[in-house]
Parts: C-alpha cells; sequence; structure tokens
C-alpha cells in the first residue's frame, strides 16, 4: 500500500507529466529535422552551420523576411486551427485546401460586391463573415455526410477538395476573370492595412493586419475549447464518445458542429491573401496551405497557442528555403515538413507509452 | 470521334491508376489506410527517370522506380505498424515527403526545379500507340493477378483476415505484423510501377507529375468497394471519363472541370451509401497489438 | 541425438502425466493483478470444469496456456513439457485449441476459409478449397457438429458460428479444448447438442476445460472442477463429492466478510406513492433483432433498494442502458416520478430526477483524460455554466468539497481520472452522482473492481441514499452484495425477471437456482 503523499507534490507531478506528453514529440520532430537538415545540406556540399545561419539571418534577421514569415504564419495558423478544432472533436478534416479557398474567394465576391470606399468597419466583418460562410459551407457537407450516413470525414474532405477546387477553378476561368489572367478584378471594399502602412521598415513584405485578426481567433477557440460547456462536450466526443453520450451530450451534434466551424476557421483565413495581399482572388492561391495546416495543428499539439508557434515555425522554414536559396535547394525545406510531420505523427503515441510504461514500473 | 482511338487513349490513362488502385486494395484489406499511393507513385516516377537517365536502359529504371517507392513504402508500414503512429497523419506525410524528397534530388541531379532532362522509355513505334510498351500489358493484368492473390492464395486469405478481424488472425498464429509489412510493401511496388509508367511514357520527370492520380486510385478502390476487380472497373470508369474530357475539349459542351469532378463525387456518392452500402475492412485505420 | 532418451533430467516428476499443469501463475496489468497465485491441473481425457466470478483471472489463465500471454511468474506444463511463455502457434502445434468466448471468427470469410485460415492447404501454392471442404466434412462427421462450408460465418447463427469454432480448433488437431463460456450465448436445446458433443470428443480421448460460471453446466457435465476467486485458484474438487451449493460459497466466498453497512429505515416509506422508478413491460432488441430484454415490467419505491441479481449476459446491462436513455428501447414504458421518459433524452431524464452509476467507468462513466474536478460536472455542466462559460472558479470549489467528503485520494482535483486507483475512480462517480438533485438511482456493479475499503465506503453510501427516501436500483454479479443492500431481490434470467421477491426470503442457494434457469417463480 502506497504512503499518501504530500498534495502539491502531485499537482506539479499532474502538470509535468501533461506537459512531457505534449511537447516531447516536437522537440524530438525538431531533433530529427535538424539532422536530416544537415544531411541534406551535407549532401549539397555546403556547411550546416553556415546555411542555418543565413536561414536565421533571411528570416527574423530583417523586417522583410520577418513580415514574410508574419504572412504566411496568418494563413498557417487559421489552417492550423482548422484542422486541431476538428482533431479535438476526433475528427480529422483534410479539407482545409478547398474551404480556405472558398473562404478567399467568397471574401473577394464580397468585397466586389460592396460600394467602393465603403469604411473599413462595415467592409471587413461583411468579408470575414463571407469568407467564413463558404468554408463552413464546404465543412458541412462531410459533416453532414458522416453523422446522417457514417460516411467517413477523411475521405469526403478529400474528395470534395478536388470537387471545389474544380468548381473554384470553373468559375474563374469561365466567368470571373481579369482577361489573360485566373484572377479576379480587385476589390473594391474590405482592404485591409499592411504592416508597412504603419512600420515602413516592413516594407515590401505582406504581412498585414489579418494577423490581428488570427490572433483573436486563436484566442477564441482556446476561450471555447477550454472556458465554455460547448468546448467541454466537443473535447469529451473526443477523447470518449460513449462517456460524453453518458454525460448527456449528443454526439452527433458535436460532429455537426466541429467539422462546420473547421471548415469557417479555415475559409476566414482567406482573407489573409484576398483582403491583405493581392485584393483580389486568384486561382490556385491555398495550394498547400490546406495541407500543412495538419502539420501545424501536429505540431502545435492541438492547442490554439501551440497552433501559433507552430505556424510561425512552418512559415520560418517556408520563407528560410528563399534565403538559403543560394547554397541549397529551397526544396530542402519541403523535405523537412515532411520530417517533421512524420516524426511528430511517430514519437506522439511512442513518447506516450515510453512515459506511461516508466510511471508504471515506478508505481509498481 | 474514333473508337478505337477512344479506347488506346483510356487504357494508357488507366494504366496508372490500375497499378496503384490494385496496391491499394491490398494495404487497406490488410487494413491500412492507403493515402500515401500519391507519393508512392510520384516517388516511382522519380526513381524510373533517375535510373534510365544514368543508365539508358529503361528496364534499370523500372528498377530502380520499384525501389524507390518500396523505400517508402517501408517508411509507411514501420510507421503505421510498428510505432502505431495514426495512418492519416503518416499518409499526409508520406506524400509531402515524396513531394519534396523529388524535389530536392530533382535540383541535385538535373539542377532543375520542374523536370528531368529526356529519357528513354519502351516500344515507341507510333503504330503501335503505346501497345508495344509491356508496362502497359502488365498494367492490364494486374487487376487480376491482385484478385487472384486475395482470393485464392494462403496469404490473401490472411490479407482479408488481417483488415477484417485482427484478433481471429492472431488466435490461429497469423502474424498481423507480418501480412501487414508485406502488404504495404506490395501497395507500393504497384503504386510505384504506376509512377514508373507514367515517367517513361512521358519519357521524363515533371515536378508534381502524378497530379492527384494516387487519390483516383483511392477513389476507385472505395468505389469499387475494395475489391480488385470492381476497383479496376472503377479506374477504366475514371480514364473514360478523363478521355472523354480530352476528346471534347475545344468544343465547350461540358466544362472540363466538372469531368473532372466526376470521380471524387461518386466516391463521396458512394461513401454516403447511395450505391448500396461501402463496406470498409472492419479494422482499416486500427493498430494491431 | 542417440542419447535423447535420457535427455530429461528436469523433465517434470512422474505426476505429469497431467494434460495441463499450471503453478503459482502471476499476471499483473499495470497494479491490477489479474492472476496471483492461480493453479489448475487437468487430467488428460476428462471434461474439467474451471469456475469463478468475473474477473476471478480465469480468461487470463487461459490465455496464458493458449499463448496469447506470457505470465509474470509460475510454470506451465503441457502434457509434460515445461511450455512457460510460449507462442500461439507453439500452443497451436501441441494441440491446445481455444474457443474464445467472443468468437475469433472472421465474419467476412466463409466457414471453409475460417477453418484453414492459418494452416491452409494449397496445391501449387494456391488454395485448395476441396480438401478444406473435405475435411471440415469429415470433421463434421466424425463429431457431428454440421456446417456448411460454403456459407459465410457474418450469416451464421450464433450456434452455428460456435460450431465452427469447435470445428476450427479441431481441424488443428487439437487435443486439449478450452472453451471459455461457451453456453452465454446458446439456446437450451443448442446447448444439449454442444453437450452431446463435448461427451463424445472426451469419450475419444480428447482433454476438455471449460470455463464457465453457470454451475448447474459444472455439475452436469465436469468430472474435476477448479474453483478461481480474485485471481487465484481456491478449490479444485471432485464433482461427484460437491454440490453447487459447495461451489457457489468457493465462489463467491471473500476473505473480509461483508458488511453491511449500517441500515437506517427511510425517514417517510410511502410504498404506494406513484414516485419512484415505474417500468412497465420493456422491450429492448438486441443487434441481431433478439430480444435482450423481453416485457420487464417492476417498480421501485422511494426509500427502497431493488437488486437485480443474475449472471451476467442476461439482459442486465440492456435494461440499464434502456432506462438511462443510452439504447433505443423497442416498447414499453419507463416511468420517473409519475413522468413518462420513455423517448426523453439523457439529460431530460436527469431532470426528471434520473441518477446513473454505470457498469463500465473506463468507457462511460469517467473521462479519464479529463480531471478530477472536470469529471466531476460530467452531466452536470449546467449547474457550473452561466452563458455557456463554465465557473471555474465553482468547478473547482466543487472538487474540492466532493474530494474532502467521498474522500478520494489523491486529494488534487487537477489530477487525470486516469490516474487513480479503481476504488477513488469510482468514488468520483459515485460523488457526481449522488450529489446531483435525483430521486432514481441506478447503480450498476457499483463496487467492481473496487478494494475492500472502497465497497464499504460505497455501501454506506448507498444505503444512505436509501435512507434519505431515493429509488434504488442495483445491479450486481456479486450475488451477496445484492443480498446485503437490498429490500427486495429480482434475478433476471434470458431476458426476463424470473423472480422478484424479498430479500428477507432470499439466499444464495434459493436465486441460484433462478439464476441458472432450472426454477421460475412470480415476479409480482
Amino acid at each position: 500500500m502506497a504512503v499518501e503523499k504530500p498534495t502539491a507534490r502531485f499537482a506539479t507531478a499532474a502538470w509535468r507529466e501533461r506537459a512531457e506528453e505534449a511537447l516531447l514529440p516536437p522537440f524530438v520532430a525538431l531533433l530529427v529535422a535538424l539532422i536530416c537538415g544537415d544531411l541534406l545540406i551535407l549532401s549539397y556540399g555546403q556547411s550546416p552551420l553556415e546555411v542555418y545561419r543565413l536561414l536565421l539571418e533571411g528570416t527574423w534577421g530583417n523586417a522583410y523576411g520577418f513580415g514574410q514569415v508574419l504572412y504566411k504564419a496568418t494563413t498557417l495558423t487559421f489552417t492550423g486551427l482548422a484542422v486541431s478544432f476538428g482533431l479535438r472533436a476526433g475528427l480529422f478534416n483534410i479539407g482545409g485546401e478547398s474551404q480556405l479557398a472558398a473562404g478567399g474567394f467568397a471574401a473577394a465576391l464580397a468585397g466586389l460586391a460592396l460600394p467602393a470606399g465603403t469604411p473599413l468597419i462595415f467592409a471587413l466583418p461583411l468579408c470575414i463573415l463571407a469568407a467564413g460562410a463558404a468554408g463552413g459551407l464546404v465543412g458541412a457537407v462531410p459533416a453532414v455526410l458522416k453523422t446522417k450516413f457514417g460516411a467517413h470525414e477523411v475521405i469526403v474532405t478529400i474528395m470534395l477538395n478536388f470537387v471545389v477546387l474544380a468548381l473554384l477553378n470553373w468559375i474563374i476561368a469561365a466567368k470571373l476573370h481579369v482577361p489573360e489572367t485566373l484572377h479576379t478584378p480587385e476589390i473594391r471594399a474590405g482592404v485591409l492595412p499592411r504592416l508597412s502602412d504603419m512600420f515602413p521598415t516592413f516594407h515590401g513584405s505582406a504581412a498585414n493586419l489579418a494577423l490581428i485578426v488570427v490572433l483573436l481567433v486563436a484566442a477564441a477557440v482556446w476561450f471555447y475549447l477550454f472556458r465554455t460547456s460547448g468546448g467541454y462536450a466537443l473535447r469529451a466526443v473526443g477523447l470518449q464518445p460513449d462517456a460524453a453520450e453518458y454525460g448527456g451530450i449528443s454526439v452527433g451534434r458535436v460532429w455537426l458542429k466541429a467539422l462546420t466551424v473547421s471548415g469557417v476557421i479555415a475559409g476566414m483565413g482567406g482573407i489573409n491573401y484576398v483582403l491583405g495581399y493581392k485584393h483580389y482572388y486568384e486561382d490556385g492561391f491555398a495550394s498547400g496551405a490546406g495541407f500543412m495546416g495538419i502539420a501545424v495543428a501536429l505540431v502545435g499539439r492541438n492547442n490554439p497557442f501551440g497552433v501559433i508557434v507552430a505556424a510561425f515555425f512552418f512559415a520560418t522554414l517556408s520563407q528560410g528555403g528563399l534565403a538559403i536559396h543560394a547554397f541549397v535547394p529551397k526544396q530542402m525545406m519541403d523535405v523537412l515538413q515532411g520530417v517533421v510531420i512524420l516524426a511528430v505523427a511517430v514519437s506522439v503515441p511512442e513518447v506516450r507509452r515510453v512515459l506511461r510504461g516508466s510511471r508504471r514500473r515506478s508505481d509498481a | 470521334m474514333n473508337v478505337v482511338d477512344f479506347l488506346t487513349q483510356m487504357i494508357r490513362i488507366a494504366i496508372p491508376y490500375l497499378f496503384a488502385a490494385s496496391g491499394g486494395v491490398i494495404a487497406e484489406r490488410a487494413g491500412i489506410v492507403s493515402l500515401t499511393l500519391e507519393g508512392f507513385m510520384l516517388s516511382g516516377a522519380f526513381g524510373a527517370a533517375l535510373g534510365t537517365h544514368y543508365s539508358g536502359d529503361p528496364l534499370v529504371g523500372v528498377l530502380s522506380g520499384i525501389l524507390c517507392a518500396l523505400i517508402f513504402s517501408l517508411i509507411h508500414a514501420l510507421a503505421t505498424i510498428r510505432y502505431r503512429a495514426d495512418q492519416v497523419v503518416v499518409g499526409v506525410a508520406i506524400n509531402l515527403l515524396a513531394i519534396g524528397i523529388t524535389r530536392f534530388f530533382l535540383k541535385l541531379a538535373f539542377d532543375s526545379s520542374s523536370n528531368s532532362p529526356r529519357v528513354a522509355g519502351f516500344g515507341g513505334n507510333l503504330k503501335a500507340a503505346g501497345f508495344d510498351n509491356p508496362l502497359l500489358w502488365l498494367g492490364l493484368l494486374v487487376a487480376p493477378v491482385v484478385a487472384f492473390v486475395i482470393y485464392r492464395t494462403p496469404y490473401g486469405l490472411r490479407v482479408r483476415a488481417a483488415g477484417d478481424h485482427p484478433e481471429a488472425a492472431e488466435s490461429v498464429g497469423v502474424s498481423v505484423k507480418r501480412v501487414r509489412y508485406l502488404a504495404v510493401a506490395l501497395s507500393g511496388i504497384l503504386a510505384g510501377l504506376g509512377g514508373v509508367y507514367l515517367a517513361l511514357d512521358q519519357h521524363q520527370f515533371t515536378d508534381q507529375m502524378t497530379a492527384g492520380r494516387g487519390f483516383i486510385a483511392i477513389s476507385a478502390v472505395i468505389f469499387g468497394r475494395w475489391d480488385p476487380i470492381r476497383a479496376g472497373l472503377a479506374c477504366l470508369l475514371f480514364a473514360a471519363a478523363e478521355t472523354l474530357q480530352i476528346q471534347l475539349q475545344g468544343s465547350h459542351a461540358i466544362p472540363s472541370q466538372f469531368i473532372e469532378m466526376i470521380p471524387y463525387v461518386l466516391t463521396i456518392v458512394a461513401l454516403a451509401g447511395v450505391v448500396g452500402r461501402s463496406v470498409a475492412p472492419a479494422a482499416l485505420g486500427k493498430a494491431a497489438d | 541425438m542417440t542419447g535423447g532418451s535420457a535427455q530429461a533430467p528436469n523433465q517434470p516428476r512422474a505426476t505429469s502425466s497431467s494434460a495441463i499443469r499450471m503453478e503459482g501463475i502471476e499476471k499483473y496489468f499495470g497494479p491490477t493483478a489479474a492472476n496471483r497465485g492461480a493453479s489448475l491441473e487437468v487430467a488428460p481425457g476428462e471434461i474439467h470444469a474451471l469456475v469463478g466470478e468475473n474477473g476471478a483471472g480465469k480468461s487470463t489463465l487461459m490465455r496464458i496456456l493458449g499463448g496469447l500471454m506470457k505470465p509474470d511468474a509460475g510454470r506451465v506444463e503441457v502434457n509434460g513439457h515445461d511450455v512457460t511463455g510460449w507462442s500461439t502457434s507453439d500452443a497451436i502445434a501441441a494441440g491446445i485449441g481455444i474457443v474464445h468466448q467472443h468468437f475469433m471468427l472472421v465474419p467476412t470469410l466463409t466457414v471453409a476459409e475460417n477453418l484453414v485460415l492459418g494452416s491452409e492447404p494449397t496445391k501449387n501454392g494456391v488454395l485448395d478449397y476441396a480438401q478444406a471442404a473435405s475435411s471440415a466434412e469429415a470433421l463434421s462427421a466424425e463429431t457431428g457438429l454440421k456446417v456448411d462450408p460454403a456459407r459465410k460465418v457474418s450469416e451464421l447463427s450464433v450456434g452455428e458460428a460456435q460450431r465452427v469454432e469447435i470445428l476450427k480448433v479441431l481441424f488443428r488437431g487439437a487435443k486439449i479444448l478450452i472453451l471459455d463460456e461457451p453456453t452465454a450465448v446458446l439456446s437450451p436445446p443448442e446447448v444439449r447438442e454442444l453437450w452431446a458433443v463435448l461427451r463424445r470428443l472426451r469419450d475419444k480421448g480428447d482433454t476438455i476445460v471449460l470455463i464457465t460460471h453457470r454451475l448447474d453446466e459444472v455439475v452436469d457435465l465436469s468430472d474435476t472442477i477448479t474453483v478461481m476467486r480474485a485471481g487465484g485458484t481456491v478449490a479444485r474438487i471432485r464433482t461427484s463429492e460437491t454440490t453447487p451449493a459447495a461451489i457457489a460459497r468457493a465462489m463467491v466466498g471473500r476473505e473480509v466478510a461483508l458488511s453491511a453497512g449500517t441500515r437506517v429505515a427511510p425517514s417517510a416509506p410511502q410504498p404506494r406513492s406513484n414516485r419512484g422508478l415505474e417500468v412497465r413491460d420493456l422491450t429492448i432488441k438486441g443487434s441481431r433483432g433478439n430480444r435482450v430484454v423481453d416485457g420487464v415490467s417492476f417498480s421501485v419505491h422511494p426509500g427502497e433498494i431493488l437488486g437485480i441479481a443474475g449472471v451476467e449476459g442476461n439482459g442486465q446491462t440492456e435494461l440499464i442502458e434502456g432506462l438511462a436513455g443510452l439504447r433505443d428501447v423497442s416498447s414499453g414504458q419507463i416511468i420517473i416520478d409519475a413522468v413518462d421518459v420513455t423517448s426523453r433524452s439523457v439529460d431530460a431524464r436527469h431532470d426528471e430526477g434520473l441518477s446513473h452509476i454505470p457498469e463500465d467507468r473506463n468507457r462511460r462513466g469517467l473521462i479519464l483524460e479529463y480531471s478530477i474536478a472536470d469529471n466531476l460536472i460530467l452531466g452536470v455542466g449546467r449547474k457550473f455554466t452561466r452563458n455557456y462559460v463554465i465557473d471555474r472558479k465553482a468547478v473547482m470549489d466543487n472538487a474540492g468539497g466532493q474530494i474532502a467528503s467521498f474522500d478520494i485520494r489523491p486529494p488534487d482535483s487537477t489530477l487525470n481520472a486516469r490516474a487513480l486507483s479503481g476504488g477513488n475512480q469510482q468514488k468520483v462517480v459515485i460523488a457526481r452522482e449522488m450529489s446531483r438533485a435525483f430521486s432514481v438511482l441506478l447503480a450498476s456493479q457499483p463496487t467492481r473492481g473496487v478494494d475492500v475499503g472502497a465497497i464499504e465506503f460505497i455501501h454506506q453510501r448507498l444505503l444512505d441514499a436509501r435512507a434519505a427516501g431515493k429509488a434504488i436500483l442495483l445491479v450486481s454479479a456479486e450475488l451477496n452484495e445484492v443480498l446485503a443492500l437490498s429490500d427486495r431481490v429480482a434475478v433476471m434470467y434470458r431476458g426476463k425477471f424470473s423472480v422478484i421477491m424479498p430479500a428477507s426470503e432470499a439466499s444464495e442457494e434459493v436465486l441460484g437456482e433462478y439464476m441458472i434457469g432450472t426454477k421460475k417463480g412470480a415476479t409480482a
């Protein structure tokens, strides 16, 4: 029989266990990625240390590079939050790609429809609303098919990506493009100020006030998940659907809500490019950002603040590729992204197994 | 429109699908989610271009293409079977990794970020219209062969047991892990061959040249309800739609985008249970102890 | 090896004429012991019954024998050879065949395919179905187990599926058959047929181990009986020298005598009021369309504990889930405090005064990755929510109070439920379900897997709730728990109540006969 130990020790032990399980996998992944990066750099006959120095200089070392990182991190945070919101309910939304595109398209339509000179205070919420609604619409399809017919959301969201992207491609190509391009005309209202408008040192970078929007969304997601009854129910369904049902939570309703809201969040990500950067919708602008959202959610351990950090990390890799391109092909970063996801995917169950195994031994 | 031309073109389009979908059927029947077909195909295509370029012999290209896809499939198998990682996440990672690695080595080997130099291929007699390519004939045979393996051999029986009730298989001394390792390796080889065919048919590797074909193959697996023959027929159906789209080009009768959607829409409809109930292997996606 | 005949300095002694000999087996799952000093000795050519309550460690012992698990300590001998820690395929090769309680058949494969899986006959590398079918038919003829080899297993009835299971192990050349609760799902004629088959197999020299908790079967069929309790072996008896009552006593006896707690009469007994729980002609269908709960009617009055005894798997689980709103009801009525809640949601039933201690806290009762504090508001969240926002301070205050009054250890509300012992996990569930405003309590296996100290604590809480005028429906596999706590006792057998009687008239012997279906009585 174990002797009772003082409470305070348990409290810190509980926190430490949770922190270890959450934080170890990303660190393992980072380590693996560094080793792979070294190998790739060496295979190109360069010095890893020198290349990493260049990478940091080109991303965090100057305002332009940093601005680009912020811009890329903004979109990735949106899609990462979307994926993690679904995963918290136990659902895998792989549709970020098309939800982001649909959101951007709807934001552009709203911006085109509003009269020129509409004050931002009115135009911005309307554009965001349009973007979220479009993303939510795309997200609602797998949600309904899952709850009504039991269709697996992974396959449906993947398939729907192709359908929605083909549909948007047709609309742009056949109906709504500036001649000789694959993008819409410039929006008349809802243009978000760039960071360089306020801080000239960011000149040339695409970073814009969508940054503030995404931080607010992340805070809202955190608050919803961990401070409201809806978030309590959503996480319960993700962890143990049978127990949630026992507690009077409707599992189907939570699934419906989780996938739809996941789509809304991804859709809102469209404003970063459309309202903040180019001021028009362009075919293919979302390419890759949806899938990267999975990586971001995974590395961020489905925690909104973790997602922000992870998005920043992947944005740095992406922008860093450009900074080192003169020495090592930027394609190296594509490899490292894959390596990081793989390493996290493997180390999450492995870390849990090892940690719980060692705890059990120390208990016995 | 000429019927022979149509069929010829349809078959050439269908071959990569047939290879990849047949591989997907084996892995999924054994209980491993095959979202990785795209990545296997891409690495197979790159390996084929690389091997053929350096040796001048497409046969070496076939072998090196298979080898590249096999390496990726073994990473997939190790992560999902040995380390019990989430099969969907690993699938996404393998696909991104394949894109990244082929890009990196495209740059390293050929100093290009878009395509390899022209490489040799099989056949090339214009009158034969691609039918002098042994890979094409292999591709036509692969679905029946996989059906034979799955339904008529001891290994196939174990594959079906491993995917539907792994505990039952274990209880009679079948090693589910071994069955699954082999199944994933086979899916890598077959999907890799699909990529090899693609690269040698086009006589070069281009960045992301598989362009979603692995996902069409997955659609065929689901639409064919995890049966090799039905999946093969689904591949032909999807290829026919694509051929139609190409032949109608310029006529503007139906926008090409709507024909592109056909495989995906059909798959979603099939999943929603409108076309009979689609029954996935019961233990699909679940790690075995 | 010519000197091989003298190979065995550590070969077992002459006693190892036993077919199976297991000694000092220990097996732990984390901190809980499934087997603790278990032993088993089976003579060749006998039918040996292995009996014990749920969780006594029978299945674990058999899994170790079959090579599905390795023991942490102890020794396993089969036919005189030390085989401790062998693999499944070793066990199959040595002629051990297990017929699992949950069929180990692949539903999408045919009977013939299931028979040959793992040891497939081939001709030129191709499955030889003709040979498979003919050996299946030969076996069928020999044993009297008739099945059509071409049918898919998913289309078979339970009885047929079990025949396939037995054929499957015989097909692999099993000489020692282990059957885990083989009759749990069979109808009486099917049971009789199974007995005939097992006797035939014994007479031709096979050894059979029968795991069961139905005492009638034990006495009917076996030559020798081993009784397990709490992971260990407590008795090994020749069947001819014992009675069902003696076996039952050995099965349920406890090291610590069960204290019945302090009984206080309910403040205001109202037996004739329409308050409490009333169930009218309730029928619930199982996944195969069979009636798992078959027209059950009863009522539980305020200040009363109605105990449901019975062998597990006779519909108790489905009955409770139906009452709680977790399972669809095909017909009948459920009435709580005069309100019909038959088609209401779980939440609505809570509002009408229902509280529920579920039988499986790891699956239903707790969210293992949630903290103690968060688990204490599962299903009562509204009390702690204002405008959809959870009042963290109220949640923590509530947790602090509950931890103190239910003595939950360690007393740290931020700890995940997973980290607690079984007894403390159960206290969390009970604290939560007792703290809501309720008038009817469903308590299903409330002390399962809980240490002795916690058992007494939980019993006292149930009696306190009774004294406070709550109507309590208790389901327990522990016969003496039902007897000690209940005012009235019902026995559930094959989906029906075979009897309801005052606890004062009930005894283990009397209930035992109803439990095994040899006696049927009034359900008034």
